[in-house]
């Protein structure tokens, strides 16, 4: 069993190091600048730390009304996903039928392709049909994407879940909603809930597709956005920018936890 | 029990609507799955493929050169127009661009992934799952923001090259043609490094994953015929890891093709190919000339998926 312990090479040791540090560093100083004194310029080091940004940021009334959209927008797509999602791992998972591989890539395609090309063939066909951009129409875009996350985790699950419970269920008397209520939901449960946390931190973290899909309205990626291009108050871009990990890490930190069983659910999605 | 005892083997069927879907559903499956298959289908069929379509339709319309206004007739013209020299450089600009940064992923995410997964025991691969997913999932725009704060002329980059004493060394770097520039942050090299870190996690878990993929056996194996570590490397390992990192490179290549945003924020101003379509279908009002242009990225993925698939990269997703 020598090979199953073995002693990592100095070099690399140091190369793993070295790009771990290249991964989590650049967060960690936005938890930082968060805290800065300095205004006008990105100084390091921080001149100062402070905690008075925060209390700015709360009293802004553009940063709520972009944060309410967003939480709206990613709750309203969650939900679609998640009934769009299941529905579609359901039938997919559970018979083989003609076109099943056609579904599943069709599923897929929005993610696979460049968010660019989503959001301007989504503009594109809005302009066609002549539908004005508002809230709806952002929602049309953010769930098309985020079926394919609730997708695969319950296909994940579904694959998981034997037929024979199912034959169980309806020997014993349950009608097929009943079925689904007692049976297969509650086994679904845990899958779904990790699904659409990720459909939630997906949509709610998404710009490209939005900045096509968007009228008038704001989300908080799209007022980040602005920000970036056109800085107008740093401080309050730092306190915000350091809200927005910490709002999407914990829903990973959660579906981590959740999803330990051994499938993948957080890896291998493209944005 | 006695009801059931005299109706027999045969149930009777259940009374109301819920009763009569459920044996319906029961006896026709097909139907149950139909039924299930279609809001997606409808959905995904109608609001993406169809606006996809369109979207490929639009570029072979043209604009006239005179009126400005788009001509709704069958013309190759604006594939034409992505030949001219301003547009070509676009071309070339972006998937040079894209084929350094795949490559220099590659070679950054290999040691982590290799790291995570044959050394990472215990506590350590929570460590590195967490490593590499927080940067993953945390948000693009913070991603760069960071990174934007980093690359700034009063940043920690600068200060750091400032007290290692070792500015002329950047000073020198920026100096270069091409990849130099004013300062970092409007520079290909900001942008290069931007790309790296965004992009760097699509990188690491499909290697992640083809390595730990490889039985320990076959590395005892070539131990015991005499392979030096560094042999059973070059010889097992590596070959065994390459459809993972052809599979990372898909994604790489194909998010830097299509990325709009990191240029616009980090580096000079010479126009990407996202950039190019967003201005213009917006101010340009030139849809058909920015259709053909979103044609671009996939054709080279179409090929570059093509050739992945023959190096057998699909198995390491």
């Amino acid at each position: 069993m020598r090979s199953s312990e073995p002693r990592a090479p100095l070099g690399l040791a140091f190369a793993a190091t070295a790009g771990l540090l290249f991964m989590l560093l650049p967060l960690a100083l936005i938890f930082l600048y968060a805290f800065s004194t300095e205004e006008r310029t990105y100084q390091w080091p921080p001149p100062g730390l402070t905690l008075k940004w925060f209390a700015v940021t709360w009293g802004r009334v553009d940063v709520w009304q972009a944060l309410t959209l967003s939480v709206q927008v990613a709750s309203i797509s969650t939900l679609l996903a998640l009934i769009l999602g299941t529905l579609c791992a359901a039938a997919v998972s559970g018979t083989k039928f003609f076109g099943r591989e056609t579904i599943s890539l069709l599923v897929i395609l929005p993610i696979a392709l460049p968010g660019i090309i989503t959001g301007i063939s989504l503009r594109s066909a809005f302009n066609l049909m002549e539908i004005p951009f508002s809230f709806w129409t952002i929602i049309l875009g953010h769930a098309t994407f985020c079926i394919v996350v609730v997708y695969n985790n319950a296909v994940a699950r579904f694959r998981r879940l034997h037929g024979s419970m199912v034959e169980a269920a309806m020997d014993l008397g349950a009608n097929s909603f009943q079925t689904f209520r007692h049976v297969i939901l509650p086994n679904l449960g845990t899958a779904l809930l990790a699904g659409g946390m990720l459909a939630f931190a997906l949509s709610f973290d998404e710009v490209i597709v939005t900045t096509f899909t968007a009228g008038q309205q704001q989300t908080l990626p799209i007022w980040m956005l602005e920000e970036l291009v056109r800085p107008r108050q740093r401080p309050v871009t730092n306190v915000v920018a350091m809200v927005v990990v910490v709002v999407t890490f914990l829903p990973i930190l959660a579906a981590f936890y959740l999803s330990r069983g051994g499938e993948q659910t957080v890896s291998g999605m493209g944005k | 029990m006695t009801a059931l005892a005299e109706a027999g083997a045969i149930l009777p069927s259940r009374g109301g609507i819920v009763g009569a879907l459920s044996d319906l559903f029961w006896r026709r499956p097909k139907l149950l799955v139909f039924l299930m298959v279609l809001p997606a289908l409808l959905w995904l069929g109608i609001v993406y493929v169809g606006s996809l379509f369109a979207l490929l339709l639009q570029s072979f319309f043209y604009i006239d050169d005179f009126s400005g206004l788009i001509v709704h007739e069958f013309s190759l013209r604006t594939y034409a127009e992505l030949f001219r020299a301003q547009n070509l450089d676009i071309i070339i600009r972006t998937v040079s661009m894209a084929a350094v940064v795949t490559v220099a992923s590659a070679i950054v995410a290999f040691p982590v992934a290799y790291w995570a997964a044959r050394y990472a025991r215990g506590p350590w691969k929570a460590v590195f799952y967490l490593g590499i997913m927080l940067p993953l999932w945390a948000s693009y725009l913070v991603k760069v923001y960071a990174w934007k704060l980093i690359l700034a002329k009063e940043g920690i980059l600068n200060w750091l090259f400032e007290q290692l004493h070792i500015t002329f060394l950047l000073d020198w770097w920026l100096s270069l043609p091409l990849i130099g520039g004013n300062s970092l942050s409007i520079s290909y090299t900001g942008t290069f490094l931007v790309f790296l870190y965004v992009w760097m996690p699509y990188m690491i878990l499909p290697i992640q994953a083809a390595i730990e993929r490889v039985p320990t056996n076959l590395l005892d194996a070539s131990a015991d015929l005499g392979a030096t570590p560094r042999q059973t490397f070059w010889k097992v390992i590596f070959p065994l890891a390459l459809p993972g990192i052809i599979a990372g490179s898909i994604f790489t290549f194909s998010l830097t093709l299509g990325d709009y945003i990191i240029p616009q924020i980090v580096g000079n101003s010479q126009f990407f190919i996202g950039q190019a379509v967003y201005s213009h279908q917006g101010t340009a009002g030139n849809i058909p000339l920015a259709a053909a242009f979103t044609v671009v990225p996939i054709v080279i993925m179409v090929l570059y998926l093509w050739g992945a698939k023959r190096a057998g990269a699909f198995d390491a997703l």
